[in-house]
């Protein structure tokens, strides 16, 4: 048994005695804290009742304390997994599995109502599959398939449960080249839906008015204008600035996702504190919004000052989160900025505890293989609430069972 | 291995949409080449992740798609001037899921997955009969009969006959077991030999097949789910393909994306099956990446591995190839030195980016 094998099989033991247990000591880490104490070397980390008690070397535990070894590996806080649809989507060309937008349901066209918390399952197979690789948490996205509102989604954690959401419901909204379709064809009239949408949440239509929102739109609309969150779904660094403008227009916080171009206007983005879920791997024109695209737009935004955190990879391959990180350094970012776009800058975005490891945080960690952003390297061991989580999934259970060579029995018995 | 650059270029506008001749399930007679703008942006970023030589192919709407390309990564204004000297043609065609849903759509055949198989065998047939018409012709046009008649040339055909006579290599769209099984028994039906299947997202499951076959995998290290076929994908994949004896496990992209990280994705592949206990040195798994690309494209013997004799198709690397935070610093094709990426002026920028964004600042 190799020693990878040794560390899943201390796991799993680990796991089934201890899914129920209260204290756990994580003995001997390279904690990356994502706090101004930056990353410290040899550290115990005691977690109780969910959350993280104590820091520090040598700690001392009752004897009931279940212990993990984590021989000086690294030790970072669950990683986000980008906007995604996570236990709403489960195969994404079989149309009836996924869940995570609305094309036109009559009329009005806008929908912002619309949420897509109500369809999510936490017992998608995506859940441990994307967990087992060291996420923790992502944002449920609306995605804009029937106008340019999509609706609105929430973070989850993706620790199972029915109801682990976490944070204030996020609005999306989808702009410029590949959202034209869904605005009569021109971007200028992106903005003219908007507004017209903005101002109707304002105000009573009289009968007989043609609106683009129902009387629950108008008030869904209507909440995210006092400080509400809005991720805009945009690239080109002019609809960037649009983007302020309208939001400062209308007291919105609002959230670039993609802004392929936004290290055009990273000075307008850290002035108006507006952060950026960017696709770290993103160097190509794709359409004309994207003539800008570059691989050190992270570290041209994290230098100007701009909050920021990843977004892109999708649902199936959120994991992928973790190489991107990783690609942003290659081209300039630094490690531990990476690290934190992974974790503190999306808990702090949307509104969730932790991201941090620190005394009386959420006890929500990844013991990691090696270095958390290298692609030949894994997660160890999950911890969500405190809880060691099974590192399984469908995949691995599939893996193991094409593992064993000529099997006696067709492999439908090797469960 | 496996890529659209050219075919389907970034900007990725409708106008540009050339890969996929969705006319008819068998267009064997049209050549991805026929395809290619120059221009694509993309070729130049794979430049800079490395990439010497790649496949273009066209898509996998038909069942037979067409012939693919093998190109040298050096841009020219034509693809003729791209083409890697003596490489075999090879034929892209399509199992699955595309087919079906594309012809099932319009309520044309094949709308099923036992209609894919029925088109198959109608063409090789049609294949066998042509072939046999130009070997009647050769055969009297040898002894000197001056009366022989050569048949009408039919591109398809030509295309197909040029399968069963083991010159044009078949590339094999192609994600579930089964159906993998079946076109290997298709392929001992009409004797011809599949070069590599490409996706396969559950090659894993027949991974000694593969290797008893002598077929290539050409597989993505993680990719997944996106549609049903693709539901079983599993991250070590590669590394069970990988692990009989004469096995040939590549990996591919499929996307502008993933061909500038082929390193990474292999890397990727090689952490998982190392986890797996299948023990996968770096030096073994560089080969994914390389030779059994190679193999797959029937250059082997000209490029693909460092020997004296071969093309200088030479990649510097900053550092170990499988790290993420490494990148390519020089690449040679054919000897020459076509990327720097310590020199602006050996980054080669295609006419579509010129004077772009004038006035932003970079």
């Amino acid at each position: 048994m190799n020693r990878i094998s040794v560390v899943i099989a201390a796991a799993l033991l680990c796991c089934q005695q201890l899914a129920w247990a209260q204290t756990l000591l994580i003995r001997n880490a390279e904690v990356h804290t994502m706090t101004a104490a930056g990353v410290q070397a040899q550290q115990d980390v005691l977690l109780r009742d969910g959350r993280i008690a104590a820091i520090g070397k040598g700690l001392e535990v009752s004897a009931d304390a279940e212990v993990i070894e984590a021989a000086g590996k690294p030790l970072t806080p669950t990683l986000f997994a980008g906007i995604t649809g996570l236990g709403l989507n489960e195969v994404a060309q079989v149309r009836s599995s996924v869940d995570s937008g609305v094309t036109q349901v009559g009329s009005p066209e806008m929908r912002p109502e619309f949420t897509v918390i109500p369809a999510f399952n936490p017992h998608s197979s995506l859940i441990p599959i994307t967990r087992t690789e060291g996420f923790g948490f992502s944002l449920l996205g609306a995605t804009a398939a029937g106008s340019i509102i999509g609706g609105q989604g929430r973070t989850v954690m993706l620790d199972g449960g029915y109801e682990s959401f976490a944070g204030e419901p996020v609005l999306f909204v989808a702009l410029g080249e590949s959202a034209s379709v869904l605005a009569g064809g021109s971007r200028a009239a992106q903005w003219m839906l908007l507004e017209q949408a903005v101002s109707e949440s304002r105000s009573t239509p009289r009968a007989g008015d043609s609106t683009l929102l129902t009387r629950e739109g108008r008030a869904a609309l209507k909440q995210f204008l006092r400080a509400g969150t809005v991720v805009f779904s945009v690239n080109r660094a002019s609809d960037i600035r649009q983007v302020l403008q309208f939001a400062e227009r209308h007291g919105f916080k609002a959230v670039i996702e993609g802004g392929a171009e936004a290290w055009i206007v990273a000075a307008e983005l850290a002035t108006a504190e507006v952060p950026v879920l960017l696709d770290p791997l993103q160097n190509l024109p794709y359409n004309f919004d994207q003539l800008g695209a570059r691989l050190d737009n992270a570290a041209l935004l994290h230098a100007a000052g701009v909050t920021i955190s990843f977004s892109g990879a999708g649902t199936h391959h959120a994991r992928k989160q973790r190489q991107m990180a990783g690609v942003a350094v290659a081209n300039g970012l630094d490690h531990g900025a990476a690290l934190a776009a992974l974790t503190t800058n999306p808990a702090r975005i949307f509104g969730l505890p932790g991201g941090r490891i620190e005394v009386g945080a959420p006890a929500n960690l990844v013991l990691w293989s090696g270095d958390p952003l290298e692609v030949s390297e894994s997660a160890d061991q999950v911890i969500l609430g405190g809880k060691l989580q099974a590192m399984e999934s469908r995949q691995t259970r599939l893996r193991d069972r094409y593992l064993v060579r000529d099997p006696k029995m067709p492999r439908a018995y090797l469960n | 291995m496996h890529s659209h650059l050219g075919v389907y270029p970034s900007p990725g506008v409708e106008a540009h949409s050339d890969g996929n001749e969705l006319t008819s399930p068998v267009t064997a007679n049209i050549w991805a080449e026929h395809s290619i703008w120059t221009q694509d942006p993309g070729f130049a970023r794979a430049l800079a992740g490395g990439v010497t030589s790649l496949l273009v192919l066209p898509g996998s709407g038909n069942l037979f798609g067409g012939r693919g390309v093998t190109l040298k990564n050096v841009y020219s204004t034509s693809y003729q001037d791209m083409k890697f000297p003596g490489a075999p043609h090879g034929l892209k065609m399509a199992c699955g899921e595309n087919p079906k849903r594309v012809y099932g759509q319009r309520n044309q055949s094949p709308s099923t997955r036992m209609g894919n198989v029925a088109l198959y065998r109608a063409e090789w047939i049609a294949a066998q009969d042509y072939m046999a018409q130009w070997e009647r012709y050769q055969a009297k046009a040898d002894k000197g009969d001056e009366e022989a008649v050569a048949p009408v040339r039919d591109l398809k055909l030509e295309t197909l006959a040029g399968v069963l006579r083991g010159e044009i290599i078949i590339h094999m769209h192609c994600y579930r077991a089964d159906e993998m099984m079946t076109i290997l028994a298709l392929a001992e039906e009409f004797n011809y030999r599949i070069g590599t299947f490409h996706h396969a997202v559950e090659a894993y499951k027949i991974a000694d097949e593969l290797a008893e076959n002598q077929v290539c995998g050409a597989l993505w290290a993680d990719w997944w789910g996106f549609k049903m076929e693709a539901y079983d994908g599993i991250q070590e994949n590669i590394a069970l393909v990988d692990r009989p004896e004469n096995s040939c496990a590549i990996v591919h992209s499929d996307s502008p994306e993933g061909i500038q990280r082929l390193n990474q994705e292999a890397a990727k592949a090689m952490g998982k099956g190392n986890r797996a206990g299948l023990d996968i040195a770096p030096e073994h798994a560089i080969r994914w990446i390389t030779q059994n690309a190679a193999r797959s494209l029937g250059i082997d013997d000209v490029t693909g591995t460092l020997a004296p004799g071969k093309m200088a198709d030479v990649v510097v690397w900053s550092g170990d190839p499988l790290s993420v935070y490494s990148k390519a610093d020089l690449v040679f094709i054919d000897g020459a030195l076509m990327y720097d990426r310590a020199d602006p002026g050996l980054q080669p920028v295609s006419d579509f980016e010129l004077g772009q964004l004038q006035g932003v600042v970079r």
